[in-house]
């Protein structure tokens, strides 16, 4: 059911972990299924340089994930804010149908990480 | 050659040799329809008479009480929709559980749209009906009882004498989905007080497609597939010639060779179900501990889903199945999972793994070997894993 990348990116997914100093966190869960997925972010001049996730969900959610914080690293943040779960699935060679939400949450959990970076630069101006 | 090992044989079986010897004869040389006067016909009829004897003589019943459909889904579908249609003049009430299969339960939520009143019974923590809930839920418009001899998931086996008994003493039919039972654990329609029952093949090595409803001599039910005079005109149909062969021998095969098989499939199930406890932490037995059919092994893993679980089981050659949303096509956990009372996210890791005659000491140690990393492995990319590491619980 899932195509050989699925398959690849959930067996060997890349950028699994947790960044300790993270500039910006993102936690996302699915209410159509309730997994979770979080996403780190360390970000240097407007720019992803690391990023790292965790999920707790189907094989095309990890995939998804892996996929996703690959498409994402060393692009800008307006870049990665363009970053749709419809260009996640086609990097991954497709999606089964009832699995495209699983590639939405990849997408949102990105978005919530990139908030709360912009959230916490705010605060940092607010301040200083 | 990478290890293949299945262990989903609740799913299915794959069909004996000796089945498949006693059924083929029956495509190509032996082709007649059993209706036919003739000599092919007759010979045809001889084939579907000896199987229904065997299936008759595996539960304890007569063979006329013995009725072939194309599986077990057709024969609960049958057994209800059949009682409900032609008792509704004596009332239109329904007793179930709320942990059947989807063939009971989606017929009995088609009946309620039709104007029936059906009561889910709750089951305890191991998946248990009590037989005085069942008591309690009778009224005067209740026309039928039914129970699941032992449940497809959990493998919990119900207590059906009590409840035959039960219903026996109102004059309420009973009817039970005895799929996951018959072949595997003893089934004496008699001494069980049951009604209608519902058998398949599949699920004791036999072929895919045909089943059986007994139905016991004086129950009133309507026909549920309408047309020719096969089936003693109460079930439509050219039978299914070399299924119906098929299904008498395997039955036949399961239920002489009942005892030892349980046994050996007991002890192995034991071995797994406390390798399992012991090597792995944060883990649970669904199911009773020992009132469970021989082959059933059903666990929940915390902070990891399974899908995910049943892919990396798969990359090792084990074929295994799970009650989890991601798995369900619906999206929704399994019912069965949340009615014992787990919440959503321990139903969501749940692996269950049936075990058969192919299964050998070396497939649970190797599943033994495995299993450990892949759980391991799973939870050190999950959140929930962290949190739970770091002191913090998810809620
Ligand atoms: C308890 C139970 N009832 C009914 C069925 C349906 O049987 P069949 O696959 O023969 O339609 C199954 C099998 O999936 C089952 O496990
Ligand atoms: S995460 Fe549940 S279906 Fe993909």
């Amino acid at each position: 059911m899932y195509s050989e990348k699925v398959m690849d990116h959930f067996m060997n997914p890349r950028n699994v972990g947790e960044i300790e100093d993270a500039d910006g966190v993102g936690e996302v869960g699915n209410a159509k299924c309730g997994d979770i997925m979080k996403i780190y972010l360390k970000i240097r001049d407007n720019r992803i340089v690391d990023v790292k996730f965790k999920t707790f969900g189907c094989g095309a959610a990890i995939a998804s994930s892996s996929m996703a914080t690959e498409l994402i690293k060393g692009k800008t943040i307006e870049e990665a804010l363009e970053l749709t779960n419809k260009a996640v699935a086609e990097a991954l060679d497709g999606l089964p149908p009832i699995k495209m939400h699983c590639s939405v949450l990849a997408e949102q959990a990105i978005k919530a990480a990139i908030e709360d970076y912009r959230r916490r630069q705010q605060e940092k101006q607010v301040n200083s | 050659m990478q290890r293949r090992v299945y262990m989903d044989h609740a799913a299915t079986t794959y069909t004996k040799q000796e089945v498949l010897d006693e059924m083929l004869p029956y495509f190509k040389e032996i082709y007649g329809n059993p209706s036919s006067v003739h000599g092919f016909g007759r010979e045809a009829r001889k084939a579907v008479d000896l199987a229904r004897e065997r299936t008759a003589a595996a539960l304890n019943v007569s063979p006329e009480e013995i009725y072939f459909t194309s599986g077990g889904t057709e024969a609960d579908n049958w057994a209800i929709k059949g009682v409900a249609w032609a008792n509704k003049e004596r009332g239109n009430h329904i007793i179930t559980t709320s942990i059947e299969h989807h063939a009971v339960l989606h017929t009995c939520q088609y009946l309620e749209k039709m104007g029936f009143e059906v009561t889910y019974l709750p089951v305890d923590s191991y998946g248990l009906v009590y037989p005085e809930q069942v008591k309690e839920a009778i009224t005067d418009k209740t026309i039928l009882i039914s129970v699941m001899f032992a449940n497809n998931e959990i493998g919990t086996i119900e207590p059906i004498k009590e409840i035959g008994q039960i219903a026996r003493e109102r004059g309420i039919y009973f009817h039970t989905d005895a799929v996951q039972a018959v072949g595997h654990i003893p089934v004496d329609v008699k001494d069980m007080n049951i009604d209608l029952l519902s058998l398949s093949a599949h699920k004791f090595y036999g072929p895919k497609g045909v089943g059986a409803l007994y139905i016991r001599k004086g129950v009133k039910l309507h026909p549920f597939i309408h047309g020719g005079a096969q089936e003693r005109n109460r079930r439509a149909g050219t039978e299914n010639l070399p299924g119906i062969v098929g299904l008498g021998k395997a039955i036949e095969l399961a239920v002489s060779n009942l005892e030892e098989n349980s046994k050996r499939l007991t002890a192995m199930r034991d071995r797994l179900i406390s390798g399992v406890l012991n090597s792995i932490e944060n883990v649970r037995l669904n199911g009773h501990p020992t009132k469970r059919l021989p082959g059933n092994a059903n666990f929940s893993f915390e902070f990891i889903e399974g899908e995910s679980l049943l892919l990396s089981l798969d990359m090792k050659g084990i074929a295994a199945s799970s009650g989890s949303a991601c798995t369900s096509g619906s999206l929704d956990p399994s019912h069965v999972l949340l009615a014992i009372g787990l919440p959503h996210e321990i139903a969501h890791g749940s692996l269950r793994l049936t075990l058969g005659d192919d299964n050998t000491d070396e497939d649970i140690d190797y599943v033994l070997e495995v299993l450990p990393g892949i759980v391991k492995r799973l939870r050190e990319m999950s959140p929930l894993f962290a949190q739970h590491k770091g002191g913090k619980h998810y809620v």
